[in-house]
């Protein structure tokens, strides 16, 4: 298992978010994570990759222990992440956003950048080159230049995916990578996350909402609620799961969409 | 969806309310234009103390000594957006490190550089490690108790020489040249502002740089992104101390005395005055707000004690019209 969560319990100020969760993504599979509002999915995200500080529990990632590393670490050793609400730097350029993600693949300092060394140098072009192929990629090449903030949502989404492929992950996290997209959006994002773990071999873990999104592109579901994982298995499983359906009674039809 | 179509509007708005400086932009980014503006500036600056007395070229001096701790304080402030209100201490260390090591121990001038580096980079890791989780707004608190506790030791201390300070710090040579007068050090001093812009610009450009922007428009992101922020922020405050260091060490050995009330609270609300004025993270806003600092006051001297009033009122009058400052950066 590429990703292992056994037993982990995350408190708030007396309230349980996460009670005891045991969760594991297989490395080169695409595994989603689902459950009602407050179920405690982006919780676990955090937890993950280092924003939180779970009270119980083990988070072993491929062979390190993840549990009480800081954010900036947890990425170094392979784990990227988006967010729910678009976070782009938003007064930089699409391309310098990129660049970011390659920080943590680079290592010139400030004596080689002031004296401009080869190696410096050449690190440099590396990084825009590894930048640029991750914009192409993700089929945003052409707005390279244009401010964040000025690309319409569904790009910025891509710009947030580029930047985090730049890290060059073994697993990618996507916090609602369809929230706010169109129905033509929405199936060029499966197509994307398709190509992540084909072409680049990335493994991908999602939180969405949209059951239609999840039920096509997963291969392994694991299901969320009030803090408790109730079920997984695979899309058809998870669907017939009466746990699944009761978890899910009284939320909206439209929600729903199982 | 309503975001993306009001950050556009806004964007279209900038270029009218900005004509001039929208100008200047574009002919900046030809990079002929650049160049050639940067000589014709190199070029004034080399003949300018040949054609005028020796009162304005100490003046011009000044303003180069200026210019270079307004780029130190803009990595701080520009660049990694960290406020520091205690600037001038990493002068003071760069100063009392040339002018104890040179007048006490007898060290020659050059090899005293590198020992000043090295003070300022222990006082930026030693203000900057304990204060770099605090938000803005405390660490322009501890920054100014940081500047002042420099300022209370060099008054108090007997290495330092207490309130009357160091004085006849001998004059540096260099292959034979005797760097003493008024003019060698105007050069030393144009030498020293080219070198700071070149290693600003080199800085701002470069994988440390973008990271300095980052950690400065969305924190966590940056984390996410695998950045180590509190590493980031201490880089740039221990190269903005340096860069304050090399400016404080040429002072001194320009002066040849020092006393700890050159290194007072108003000295570093000078040189943030003028980063802010010229415009926060542009290195040719930074050097415009450098040398209106300087010379304006140079400019208003036969209006007698009126001076500093007319002074005051033109700073506001420039931040009311131009709250980014006079050249920003294009993004903000």
């Amino acid at each position: 298992m590429l990703l292992q969560v056994d037993g982990v319990t995350l408190r708030f100020a007396g309230n349980t978010v996460l009670d005891s969760v045991d969760f594991a993504v297989g490395e080169g599979v695409i595994t989603s994570l689902i459950g009602p509002n407050g179920a405690g999915k982006t919780s676990l995200f955090n937890s993950v990759t280092g924003f939180y500080r779970p009270q119980q529990g083990k988070i072993e990632f491929d062979g390190n222990r993840l549990t009480k590393q800081k954010p900036h670490r947890v990425t170094q050793l392979g784990i990227a992440r988006t967010f729910q609400n678009v976070r782009l730097f938003r007064e930089m350029s699409v391309l310098e956003n990129v660049m970011s993600g390659m920080h943590c693949r680079t290592h010139c300092g400030a004596l080689s950048a002031v004296l401009r060394t080869p190696r410096q140098q050449k690190e440099e072009r590396w990084i825009h080159e590894a930048s640029n192929e991750c914009l192409e990629f993700v089929g945003i090449d052409h707005f390279r230049d244009r401010l964040a903030t000025n690309l319409p949502y569904g790009y910025q989404r891509r710009v947030e995916i580029a930047r985090a492929l730049a890290t060059q992950p073994k697993l990618l996290l996507l916090d609602e990578p369809a929230a706010g997209l169109n129905s033509g959006e929405k199936d060029e994002l499966i197509n994307l996350i398709r190509r992540i773990r084909d072409e680049r071999g990335t493994s991908v873990l999602l939180i969405e909402h949209d059951m239609g999104l999840v039920m096509q592109v997963s291969e392994s579901i694991h299901v969320l609620d009030h803090g408790r994982m109730i079920a997984n298995g695979t899309a058809e499983e998870v669907q017939n799961n009466p746990r699944v359906v009761e978890a899910y009674l009284g939320q909206e039809e439209e929600e729903l969409e199982l | 969806m309503s975001e993306p179509n009001s950050a556009e509007t806004r964007s279209e708005q900038t270029p009218a309310a900005n004509g001039l400086l929208d100008h200047m932009y574009v002919f900046f980014d030809d990079v002929r234009h650049r160049y050639g503006f940067y000589a014709l500036v190199l070029i004034v600056l080399v003949v300018m103390p040949l054609l005028t007395g020796q009162y304005i070229t100490a003046i011009m001096t000044n303003a180069l000594l200026y210019v270079v701790l307004c780029l130190g304080l803009n990595i701080v402030v520009g660049y990694a957006g960290l406020l520091d209100l205690g600037y001038a201490a990493f002068f003071a260390v760069g100063a009392y490190t040339v002018g104890i090591l040179t007048q006490e121990f007898g060290m020659n001038f050059w090899l005293t550089i590198p020992c000043a580096v090295v003070t300022a980079s222990i006082a930026g890791v030693v203000i900057g490690g304990p204060t770099l989780r605090l938000r803005s707004d405390y660490l322009a608190i501890v920054t100014l108790g940081f500047g002042e506790i420099v300022r209370f030791s060099a008054r108090n201390l007997e290495i330092t020489g207490g309130a009357s300070g160091l004085a006849a710090i001998p004059s540096p040579s260099l292959f034979g040249w005797h760097i003493d007068s008024t003019l060698d050090f105007y050069y030393i001093f144009v030498l020293l502002a080219v070198v700071a812009c070149i290693a600003s610009h080199r800085l701002h450009n470069s994988r440390l740089g973008r990271a300095w922007l980052y950690v400065r428009h969305d924190e966590d992101a940056a984390e996410v992104m695998g950045i180590n922020r509190v590493r980031v922020k201490l880089a740039a405050y221990v190269i903005g101390s340096i860069f304050g260091a090399m400016g404080g060490a040429f002072f001194a050995v320009n002066l040849g005395a020092i006393s700890p009330e050159s290194f007072s609270f108003e000295q570093s609300v000078l040189v943030l005055l003028a980063v802010v004025l010229g415009g926060m993270g542009r290195i040719p806003g930074v050097i415009l707000g450098a040398f209106i600092v300087v010379l304006m006051p140079e400019f208003l001297r036969e209006l007698g004690s009126l001076r500093l009033l007319i002074f005051a009122v033109l700073l506001l009058l420039i931040m009311l019209f131009r709250p980014t400052g006079i050249w920003p950066d294009r993004r903000s």
